[in-house]
């Protein structure tokens, strides 16, 4: 129907002067936007396909191409935005719920960008990382409460596990799945090459990857996807999921389609059948039964393994976290509701959740105000998007940082946001063989190891620009930041005070 | 055989001492201790009082056997080995299971067979033989669940809620289910002598474990529920 047209978002302006038919772009795009026709002897493009994913752009030999929003647009109304028009159209002529994919792209704020850091001037030197020590190592777990010693004076090391990083970040939870083998395998290389630990996401651990299980985080959701035993055994520590910041309170849908071969071998389900992650674990309805949950994957792992809860960072997140660190976890994970996604209800995505720098600042308050800092420590994710923004988690209080997009963008991921399509032209969240494979894991996990380096170096600089020579002694450190632009409640909240002061 | 009272012990006690050995063990004097025979194989394991939530987590092909009742979470996420239990059990039972099968003398309590798989060789399979609380089987993927009312045929089968979500396995409920309100996604019809094929072996070592005749069982009228789609959510999104 002409009520249901939408003009396309994007245009591709082809030069053709320098297109020289090669037919690349065709090849390359798993849309299907370019085509070569015959009859007019030149290529030609059906932009209403393209999703702006910029592969055509990047793989074109003769710079041939670019894409560029469309200009032409319905008339301008600051209420009623083109884009909400259009989400109208679709549901109107669809009858169905929108499904978006990767973080929310709101302009929300993003309180990293309003936090100044702190540098040593004239009465404290700063320290030179290229020439003195700086340890970048932590450790995540449960801490001793004292010293114990037994009676000839020996002190007792009985510590409860820890999982050893050599920098406080760790890549976030995405299931194999959701993205390609040739990215899990990447990951799993790079974490293991830097480290540090990636995580399985709720799609289980695929065969060939169990030889990294020291630098593997495996997770444990509400549809209990390739959960056994022997999985639990593989990993540095097992994460349950109660939530996720891009879609906190709703499950998760992997449709049928996705769920194929391997995908199915790993999860162990049947091929084509929907992997359902219920919205609520049904064995938890309450701090005691996730103590329950804690304690029968401790039991079935002999105490050897951390355990970590994620949750979604939502209103009353401090008395969660709270909660969960009298469940018995040893680390609490906290996603922002800017952190991304494969799929999820665009309306869920963009409305439900809170920032994780007010969240990880409450839950930092909240356990030290009630005596139990240490006895968890505290991963943030949900958008850490640089060095910097690890720096400011880690003075809020964070033990470490999940990185996801930043991770994903290293692998060739150019945010266009289509990730439930199973189309990725970059390889990375498709499980098409023939897109798979332009993912190659001996470059992907090099890029991954370049970028943790290169934040590695950056967080070493900004410490030793604040005279601080370790990650423990940069943690909680809050007279590290100042705000801008805050107003007293968020400053009172995020415990910093504002610049000048 | 190993066996040892288990008055006193914590639940992690009890665990090491299943742990230390390979032979059989036999845990007497049980009282609300949980997470027992969590994620363990190769063994029998008999339980006499009453264990507590969480009893065979992750269980990975031992053999338990609870001569009383047990309590909420009995096999959650199970992947192989036996459960049998003669007396009645709590909340949650066999939630995801993959495999393996939960044989209960009595009645199940709210939300059992919740997310049950199937997945290659693993089957997963639960009979109960008293009814069912609400929510039997929702989300159900795979594996066959069975309850039999065999001690109140007057009391309703199942509870509120059953199937909901159901996108693949078998119920079967001995009952016409006149009763019984399904939801939209799952057809439910009289069994046929094609269904009962799928369940005789277990339905015979069933009888044989508890003592009872399998032909006064299958002598009832049976009702088996499937899904119609293993898609059951594919129209309901819109790409944005």
């Amino acid at each position: 129907m002409a009520v249901d047209f939408i003009y396309p978002e994007f245009e591709v302006i082809r030069n053709e002067d320098r297109c020289i038919a090669c037919r690349a772009c065709e090849r390359q795009c798993a849309n299907e936007v370019h085509f070569f026709s015959t009859e007019r002897e030149k290529m030609m493009s059906d932009e209403s396909k393209c999703v702006n994913c910029q592969r055509c752009v990047s793989l074109c030999p003769t710079r041939a191409l670019k894409i560029v929003k469309s200009d032409c647009t319905l008339r301008e109304n600051a209420n009623w935005q083109n884009e909400t028009i259009r989400e109208v159209y679709k549901q109107a002529a669809s009858g169905g719920v929108l499904l978006s994919s990767m973080g929310n792209p709101k302009p929300m704020p993003v309180y990293w960008d309003k936090i100044l850091i702190n540098a040593s001037q004239v009465t404290n030197p700063p320290i030179d990382p290229l020439r003195e020590p700086m340890e970048t190592k932590v450790f995540l777990g449960k801490k001793p409460d004292k010293i114990r010693r037994d009676e000839k004076g020996n002190i007792i090391c009985d510590l409860p596990p820890q999982v050893e990083l050599s920098m406080p970040i760790m890549f976030s939870a995405m299931s194999y799945g959701s993205i390609s083998y040739n990215a899990h395998c990447s990951l799993a290389r790079a974490a293991t090459e830097l480290g540090i630990v990636y995580n399985t996401g709720e799609g289980g651990l695929h065969e060939d990857f169990y030889k990294y299980g020291k630098n593997t985080i495996v997770q444990v959701a509400s549809g209990r996807f390739g959960v056994h035993e022997v999985y639990l055994e593989a990993g540095a520590a097992i994460e349950i999921k109660m939530g996720q910041g891009a879609k906190p309170g709703i499950g998760g849908h992997l449709p049928g389609t996705k769920i194929v071969d391997d995908v199915s071998r790993t999860r162990m389900i049947p091929e084509g059948s929907d992997a359902i992650s219920p919205a609520p674990h049904h064995d938890i309805y309450s701090i005691e039964d996730l103590r329950q949950l804690v304690y029968s994957l401790k039991e079935a792992t002999e105490y050897k393994k951390p355990i970590i809860v994620k949750v979604a960072a939502v209103h009353n997140i401090a008395a969660i976290a709270s909660g969960i660190a009298r469940s018995g976890a040893d680390i609490i994970a906290i996603d922002g509701f800017r952190g991304g996604t494969g799929a999820a209800p665009t309306r869920i995505r963009d409305n439900v959740g809170i920032p994780i720098e007010l969240a990880l600042a409450s839950v930092d308050r909240r356990l030290r105000d009630e005596g139990i800092r240490n006895n968890v420590s505290l991963v943030v994710g949900g958008s850490v998007r640089s060095a910097s923004d690890v720096v400011k988690a880690i003075a809020l209080g964070a033990d470490a940082c999940y990185i996801a997009t930043a991770a994903l963008l290293a692998l060739g991921c150019h945010l266009c946001r289509t990730c439930q399509t199973g189309k990725c032209n970059w390889g990375i969240a498709t499980q098409r063989p023939d897109l798979v494979k332009r993912l190659n894991p001996d470059m992907g996990s090099e890029r991954l190891v370049n970028l943790m380096t290169a934040w590695r170096h950056e967080i070493m600089e900004i410490m030793g620009a604040m005279g601080i020579n370790s990650i423990e002694a940069l943690r909680g450190n809050r007279l590290m930041l100042r705000g801008v632009g805050l107003n007293e409640k968020e400053l009172e909240i995020l415990g910093i005070a504002h610049a000048g002061e | 055989m190993l066996s040892f009272s288990a008055e006193s012990l914590e639940h992690s006690d009890i665990n090491e001492k299943l742990r230390s050995t390979k032979e059989d063990c036999s845990v007497d004097g049980c009282c609300g201790q949980r997470f027992i025979a969590a994620g363990m194989s190769g063994k029998d394991i008999t339980v006499s009082g009453i264990p507590g939530n969480a009893l065979g987590a992750y269980l990975n092909g031992a053999n338990i056997t609870v001569l009383g009742n047990a309590q909420d979470a009995v096999g959650d996420t199970m992947n192989d080995g036996r459960i049998v239990v003669h007396g009645n059990i709590g909340d949650a039972a066999g939630y995801a299971m993959r495999g393996g099968r939960i044989y209960v003398r009595g009645n199940a309590g709210y939300r059992a067979g919740i997310h049950m798989k199937a997945y290659q060789d693993k089957y997963p399979v639960m009979i109960i033989g008293g009814k069912a609380g609400s929510f039997l089987g929702e989300y159900q993927a795979g594996g066959v669940i069975v309850v039999l009312n065999l001690d109140t045929p007057e009391d309703k089968i199942v509870g509120f809620f059953p199937c909901t979500g159901m996108h693949g396995g078998k119920m079967f409920l001995r009952s016409e289910c006149e009763n019984v309100i399904f939801p939209e996604q799952v057809t439910a019809r009289p069994a046929n002598e094609e269904d009962f094929q799928e369940i005789r072996n277990y339905l015979t070592e069933y009888c044989e474990t508890f003592g009872l005749n399998l032909n006064d069982i299958l002598s009832g009228p049976f009702t088996v529920v499937i899904p119609d789609s293993k898609n059951p959510y594919k129209r309901m999104y819109v790409p944005n």
